[in-house]
């Protein structure tokens, strides 16, 4: 009896040190995240079938605010307290903390080859393989078709200027009356690509940002005098301060809005929380004298280089950026793919919504004709530098404390102070 | 009977419960005694003052020091180490203005905006929080039906986090909000409350008022109901108006309660932020962007987070606060003189 009680008791122990060894040998990653919408959801997915075939790596995906990522991230990278992936927008502003994987990737053509012009966003001054786009992202405006029916006003179509449609969202919110005619996501990344239309070149001839000229001028007098007039809601703008982000989706969703300037992100929560309650329906570019362009951007994965396993973080990015796991990712959460070859191929979306996929295409169609000038800025490091002191100051205009032209002399004041203190 | 069972069973909870406490004593008892014949009696307070001192010089008094010497730097790194010393740099950034009454003639213009929108929100606020606070203290002094029940209504927002606060006034106040559904409902037009600077700041104001009168309610209460009764009914006795009763002898005796109600209000009032970042977001424009919302968006919100400068200021705003809190310590010894 006191054998057997032995022999148990030896085994166990056995057992236990032999489950604490594999302990030991497990390894865990941290992927900071944030959702627009179902993509948390589908990254999960991919990470149970990666641990399902790598048993030996755990990684925990933790979701956090969008406001997280841009304000505490930073911070915590800085701090050299970052997890070991996190998905971000500030591309090229966080470039100093990624991961150069290329050491540890077995087949660096193939991410050279599937991300080419994205990796340089992620690395403006070198060649170095950080991570992929979890979207490529193109700004441009919704509009409520429906409502343009039930006004009798006529669309206006392909070449149509921001000033007809102006026109247009005015006639069709004053016929029903629409507390808002046209609303734009409060953000200098959204006036960009207008103003790029207009003919702002945003960087001089040695390539110094330069944001005030006289194609940014001609937007944001357009925009302080639909402010004015009430094509927009100082609601959105007007309301917050400083560099804050709004966005006008749930009054859009809500019907309240007849034009949403926005981007190809809202897809995927448009098809959800709109579905076929009205005609959501995605537009080009409006033109400008210069071009009609919206903005590209986007998300990318990147690895981190406060990680203590970069092996391992190297071996899950390569897992996830194979085009296998990345055409269900894109299909499923109806974003634009940041993947040359799926880009070219197609992506099965996983939607039988007219509306999602008329907009998927009408964003997925707008990238060729994309201002190169929106390319550089969107790859230029601090451009956010430039988009704060754009959506701050023309804000400050807006609602009268500022008249336009000290707005544009304190832009360009704000932007070289900033880059100053960033150059000590 | 069941009481003695009741007492044997609690004192027995007491014993077993106080065991750990008792050993922890006698464990301590040896190493006391020893460092009281070392040093001396007198100078024991400071060692069992010891513990709370070394948390208070770590988190602090070490950061307070910290931030100072991150004024004096520039750059954008992180660690002190890193950054390049430039003495009184930031400072002078924060001072450079060509008239100090008119913030667009500055450097950092929305510094002197935070400063000057502080001002004016402390100078109504405390003036209306203090009139109000004595208000309701008064009528809750007075022998009232519920008179319980109306101390618990106006304490209870003082519980609640000042960012739920301020979410339940913003969903109250918006285009769509029960405010303005009230409007409509009388035949009236809705009014964009956060599109309007005044209504943004009367709206800060208002709750601000709401959220923090309960605290100086009850401290105002309390001085109330220290004043003696048989001075009131001597008064009576002499037949003394009652706005003579009020102006002569609750008054003047309640004051001291008031002065600390009145610094507490304004230290309060210069550290404003979390309430209306969340009910205003510091717009329309700057119009209640305070100073520390400028602290934070200069050290946190930007691309280029310019950590010395958002130090700079926040000593500023420190030096704000030692006056202030001098005023405090200066009014709680005069009532202590009372």
């Amino acid at each position: 009896m006191t054998g057997t009680i032995k022999a148990r008791m030896g085994t166990g122990a056995l057992a236990l040190v032999l489950s604490a060894g594999a302990a030991f040998a497990q390894t865990e990653l941290r992927m900071t995240w944030y959702n627009d919408g179902i993509e948390g959801e589908v990254m999960q997915v991919l990470l149970d079938r990666f641990e399902a075939e790598n048993p030996d790596i755990t990684v925990v995906l933790d979701v956090v605010p969008y406001k997280a990522i841009i304000e505490g991230l930073p911070v915590q990278l800085a701090a050299g307290e970052g997890p070991d992936l996190a998905r971000v927008t500030d591309l090229g502003g966080l470039s100093q903390y990624y991961l150069d994987m290329t050491p540890y990737l077995g087949d660096t053509d193939y991410w050279t080859t599937s991300f080419g012009p994205f990796l340089k966003w992620l690395d403006p001054d070198g060649d170095a393989i950080n991570g992929f786009m979890t979207q490529l992202t193109v700004t441009g405006p919704y509009v409520n078709k429906t409502l343009f029916e039930q006004a009798g006003v006529e669309l206006p179509g392909d070449g149509a200027t921001w000033d007809d449609y102006a026109t247009a969202v005015k006639q069709v919110a004053d016929a029903l009356e629409i507390p808002i005619p046209m609303a734009w996501d409060r953000s200098g990344h959204r006036v960009s690509g207008p103003a790029i239309a207009m003919g702002a070149q945003m960087f001089d001839a040695e390539g110094n940002p330069a944001l005030v000229d006289d194609g940014l001028k001609e937007m944001a007098q357009r925009l302080y005098d639909w402010h004015q007039d009430g094509t927009m809601s100082k609601e959105l703008w007007g309301s917050v301060s400083g560099n804050t982000y709004l966005g006008a989706n749930e009054d859009f969703a809500n019907a309240q809005v007849v034009m949403y300037m926005s981007g190809s992100w809202q897809i995927p929560q448009f098809a959800e929380t709109i579905g076929d309650a009205f005609d959501w329906w995605a537009v080009p570019a409006p033109c400008g004298p210069a071009a009609c362009t919206g903005m590209p951007g986007g998300a990318a994965l990147v690895a981190l280089s406060g990680t203590e396993h970069p092996e391992e973080v190297s071996k899950l990015m390569d897992f996830l950026a194979q085009e296998e796991q990345l055409a269900e990712f894109y299909g499923e959460t109806l974003f634009i793919p940041g993947h040359l070859g799926l880009a070219e191929g197609g992506v099965e979306f996983a939607t039988d919504d007219p509306r999602a996929q008329h907009a998927l295409e009408t964003f997925a169609g707008a990238v060729p004709g994309i201002s190169p000038v929106a390319f550089d800025l969107q790859g230029y490091a601090s451009n956010r530098v430039m988009f704060n002191a754009l959506i701050s100051r023309l804000n400050e205009a807006i609602v009268g404390e500022l008249t336009l032209d000290e707005a544009y002399a304190r832009m360009t004041d704000d932007i070289e102070k900033a880059l100053a203190e960033q150059a000590r | 009977m069941a009481q003695e069972s009741d007492q044997t069973t609690g004192d027995r909870v007491a014993s077993f419960v106080g065991a750990p406490v008792r050993v922890l004593f006698r464990l301590l008892e040896t190493p006391l005694s020893a460092i009281q014949r070392g040093i001396g009696i007198k100078r024991m307070p400071w060692i069992f003052l010891l513990p709370n001192l070394v948390f208070f010089g770590l988190f602090v008094i070490l950061p307070l020091f910290i931030n100072f010497f991150y004024s004096l730097t520039g750059g954008t790194q992180l660690y002190l180490t890193d950054r390049p010393f430039i003495g009184t740099e930031q400072y002078g950034f924060l001072l450079d203005c060509e008239t100090f009454a008119d913030p667009q003639t500055c450097r950092e213009d929305r510094f002197w905006k935070g400063i000057y929108n502080t001002m004016v929100f402390i100078f109504f606020q405390v003036s209306f929080m203090v009139l109000f606070s004595l208000i309701t203290a008064l009528i809750l002094n007075r022998e009232i039906r519920a008179r319980g029940f109306f101390r618990a209504v106006f304490f209870f927002p003082v519980l609640l986090s000042p960012v739920v606060v301020a979410l339940i006034w913003k969903w109250i106040l918006l285009r769509d909000g029960i405010l303005n559904a009230f409007l409509v409902s009388i035949g009236l037009d809705k009014i964009l409350f956060f599109v309007s600077p005044e209504w943004s700041m009367f709206w800060a104001i208002f709750v601000s008022i709401w959220a923090h009168m309960g605290f100086y309610t009850l401290i105002l209460l309390a001085g109330l109901q220290a004043i003696p009764p048989d001075l009131y009914e001597a008064a009576e006795m002499d037949g003394t108006s009652k706005e003579r009763v009020f102006w002569r002898i609750t008054l003047p005796l309640l004051w001291p309660n008031m002065l600390v109600v009145i610094v507490l209000a304004l230290i309060k009032g210069v550290q404003i932020f979390d309430e209306v970042f969340v009910l205003t977001g510091g717009g329309p424009g700057t119009a209640t962007q305070f100073i520390v919302q400028y602290i934070y968006n200069t050290g946190f919100t930007n691309q280029v987070q310019n950590f010395g400068l958002a130090s700079a200021a926040s000593v500023v705003l420190g030096v704000a606060l030692f006056v202030l809190t001098m005023a405090q310590l200066a009014a709680t010894r005069r009532k202590d003189d009372v």
